[in-house]
């Protein structure tokens, strides 16, 4: 018999007022009870909508009927068929617009927590002994994947089961692009992050930190002088975007992507890093998207008085909503309908304000979407001693300017069809290179994909 | 792991260091710099390649201790591996068309200028080199400079070395003595290579700047090492590290750049107790 609750079962959380001063997880996990329980909200739809949600398509009623019945090693088994990396994706996916946003049980009321339980499926794997690792059999083929974040590790984590030599080439000196200097560790902790990347290199994967592609080596001599016959590029979402308005480049403002690589890869929050950060007393932080509330999130928990300023309403926040929902418990202060204007200074250039304009916005327009437009005079400062810069990124041209051949957009993303190959023969590309800031899961998806035509490139070759 | 080969001290506060790092030593090219971690816990720094052997597979690097981690590095000895190592980073020295230069070096941006008038000697271009640091002690490379040079002069603050003066005296001296140069290329001191290229903007000389800002991945993604030139940020680490000294805003630079003084200040304190003050 269903379980006909019409909410999902809570998950356990820190209490915000006390999360807010630690760097540990927010989300503490589903018990094996309330997992069990969750379970059995599920209606075992035949047609699966969650599952037409999924980027990578697990088959989640098949999952989750194995979790109903208490068959964890079972439920590991179906979503690894399709995902790489469970105890990532349940952790960051928006599954209100996947998954859950296709579920039948979220018409009348809330939808099964489904991201909620791949996390404790993965959890409960990861807490396994772990069991001893068979390599596959090499097909004596060599492939290269440039970039460790989510799309290089799901197409390697494909490629070596099919039996190929796969070498991994990382520009920092930790693997795990995004997932270890970008998402903080109170949302994923990075040791799962390291975790999934052993799990890859047991099976043979081999990981080259310190290698920058473009400068140390080139993908042509990749493929010509070191005998890799097929390479994919995920090397992600690129350089920071800033604004073009005066004070920028003051002491004190950041772009999302540094204030966050100096917390999450380099540690800055412990006491003892060798890497400083100054989050101030009061930080503004400049976006609404996931990166732009972790770089709230993680000022917060450094001590500073946090205000998010968002040139839209709450509605058009694009970060996922439990984030939302977390960084305002957490005492995070948001201006919405607020566009910054200028950055002002102190005498020793450092920021002592943001200047900023009200918004309004207009008549939704052709496409259905209101635009905020400024409001004349309509001007205010909001005190700060730190500003953070969360409003995206554009591609790193530096692939693209040492590969002959490989064409881009216009905006400088890697041209790449449904299958991830580029304009260049042998060379595949996928996530956030290619599409401009995305998700994981959907780097993900673009990875796994890339991992089976570069299968049929080479077995056809 | 990236073995220390050799290791040298050049005077009380620079040391040069050879590292074995054949994939960066198959690339580098003078004007490009590497990133580096002494250890798993420690941070990242950039550094311009100050020498490079393909064959061996090494590189060079030249630093002054500023700050913990190169008050670290220098307790490293040869034999000790450093935990991280990457590059060849940045853009190199552009050098096409050349025919006759002034390269300025100040203090220990002089490691950095050096392989860059050497690059260009090979190349058959004329150098004219100028190098300036505070006193007799502190001076490096000389030998190496005046091998790479048809003109060389020593510049020291106290006249402990070569002439009394600043580089910009002696770059002014032999601008009006009627050298005609195609290039200045200054490496030094923010506050130097503003000078330098105040000094040649009145004379109209291309001039080109060697920025080395606080960076931490070296590839783009951070934006830390970003500047204004000619009213547009740009990224040292991508975009550069050499830029047109006329566009660049110093002054910026400058204060960018002393972003996390007392931090350093503090981390170089408690990696010597030497450096304690007495209570």
């Amino acid at each position: 018999m269903a379980n006909m609750s019409l909410k999902k079962n809570e998950m356990p959380v820190q209490a915000p007022d006390v999360r807010n001063k630690n760097f540990s997880e927010v989300a503490l996990g589903y018990t094996e009870e309330q997992a069990i329980d969750e379970a059995k909200r599920c209606l075992n739809c035949k047609n699966k909508p969650c599952t037409t949600g999924c980027p990578v398509q697990i088959d989640i009623p098949a999952f989750i009927a194995k979790v109903a019945e208490g068959d964890f090693a079972g439920a590991y088994d179906v979503i690894t068929k399709s995902s790489s990396l469970p105890a990532v994706c349940g952790r960051v996916c928006p599954q209100e617009n996947q998954c859950e946003g296709k579920c039948v049980r979220g018409i009348k009321g809330e939808p099964v927590a489904i991201g909620r339980l791949e996390r404790f499926v993965a959890d409960w794997h990861n807490a396994q002994p772990e069991a001893p690792v068979q390599k596959p059999a090499s097909n004596g083929h060599k492939v290269a994947i440039i970039g460790s974040g989510p799309s290089g590790l799901a197409c390697a984590g494909d490629l070596i089961k099919k039996g190929y030599d796969v070498t991994i080439f990382e520009a920092l000196h930790v693997a795990g692009g995004v997932l270890s200097y970008g998402i903080p560790e109170f949302r994923l902790p990075k040791a799962i992050v390291q975790k999934e990347i052993e799990g890859l290199k047991a099976l043979g994967v081999k990981v080259e930190t310190n290698t920058v592609v473009g400068r140390t080596v080139s993908v042509d001599e990749l493929m010509k002088e070191e005998g890799f016959e097929s390479v994919f590029i995920g090397s992600g979402a690129g350089l920071p975007r800033f604004m073009n308005i005066p004070g920028e480049n003051l002491s004190g403002v950041y772009s999302a992507n540094e204030f966050l690589t100096r917390i999450n890869l380099m540690k800055a929050y412990k006491e003892d890093s060798a890497t400083p950060i100054k989050a101030g007393k009061s930080a503004v932080i400049v976006g609404g998207g996931n990166v732009a509330m972790d770089a709230a999130r993680c000022a917060k928990r450094l001590g500073a008085d946090v205000t998010i300023v968002y040139r839209r309403t709450e509605k058009e926040l694009p970060a996922r909503a439990e984030e939302v929902e977390h960084a305002m418990e957490e005492g995070i202060n948001f201006k919405f309908l607020t566009n910054p204007t200028e950055i002002t200074a102190t005498e020793d250039g450092w920021v002592k304000g943001v200047v900023c304009q009200q918004m309004e916005l207009s008549e939704p327009d052709a496409s259905g979407r209101a635009k905020p437009v400024p409001i004349d005079g309509a001007f205010f400062e909001i005190e700060a001693d730190c500003v953070i810069m969360s409003i995206g990124t554009s591609p790193n041209p530096l692939i693209k300017a040492t590969t002959a051949g490989l064409d881009t957009q216009k905006w400088g993303g890697i041209i790449a069809d449904e299958d991830g190959l580029t304009s260049k023969e042998g060379v595949y590309a996928g996530g956030d290179a290619v599409t401009g800031a995305a998700t994981v899961i959907l780097a993900m998806g673009a990875g796994k994909k890339a991992a089976a035509a570069m299968d049929e490139y080479i077995q056809n070759k | 792991m990236f073995e220390i080969l050799e290791k040298k001290s050049l005077n009380p506060t620079v040391t040069l260091m050879k590292i074995y790092a054949p994939r960066v030593a198959k690339k580098a090219e003078p004007g490009q710099f590497i990133i580096l971690r002494t250890d798993s816990e420690g941070e990242r720094i950039p550094l311009t390649v100050a020498d490079y052997d393909r064959e061996k597979g090494t590189i060079t690097i030249i630093f002054q201790i500023v700050g913990g981690t190169t008050e670290k590095l220098n307790h490293m000895n040869e034999g000790d591996c450093l935990q991280d190592f990457v590059g060849p980073l940045g853009r190199p020295t552009e050098t096409e068309g050349l025919k006759k230069v002034a390269v300025v070096g100040g203090g220990v941006g002089c490691a950095i200028a050096y392989p860059v008038a050497k690059k260009l000697h090979e190349l058959g271009v004329e150098v004219h080199s100028i190098v300036g640091f505070r006193n007799k002690d502190l001076v490096i490379l000389e030998d190496e400079f005046r091998a790479a040079s048809s003109k060389f002069v020593l510049m020291s603050d106290d006249g402990t070395a070569g002439e009394k003066g600043l580089v910009t005296d002696a770059l002014k001296k032999l601008i009006e003595s009627g050298e005609k140069y195609d290039r200045v290329i200054t490496i030094g001191p923010l506050i130097m290579m503003k000078f330098v290229c105040r000094l040649t903007k009145e004379y109209e000389i291309p001039t080109v700047a060697s920025m080395n800002p606080i960076m931490i991945d070296g590839t783009g993604m951070c934006g830390g090492c970003r500047l204004t030139v000619g009213g547009e940020t740009k990224f040292a680490c991508v975009d550069g590290p050499e830029f047109d000294g006329h566009l660049i805003d110093f002054d910026e630079a400058m204060a960018r750049g002393a972003m996390y003084k007392p931090f350093e200040r503090r981390a170089h304190e408690e990696a010597c107790n030497l450096f304690k003050e007495v209570k």
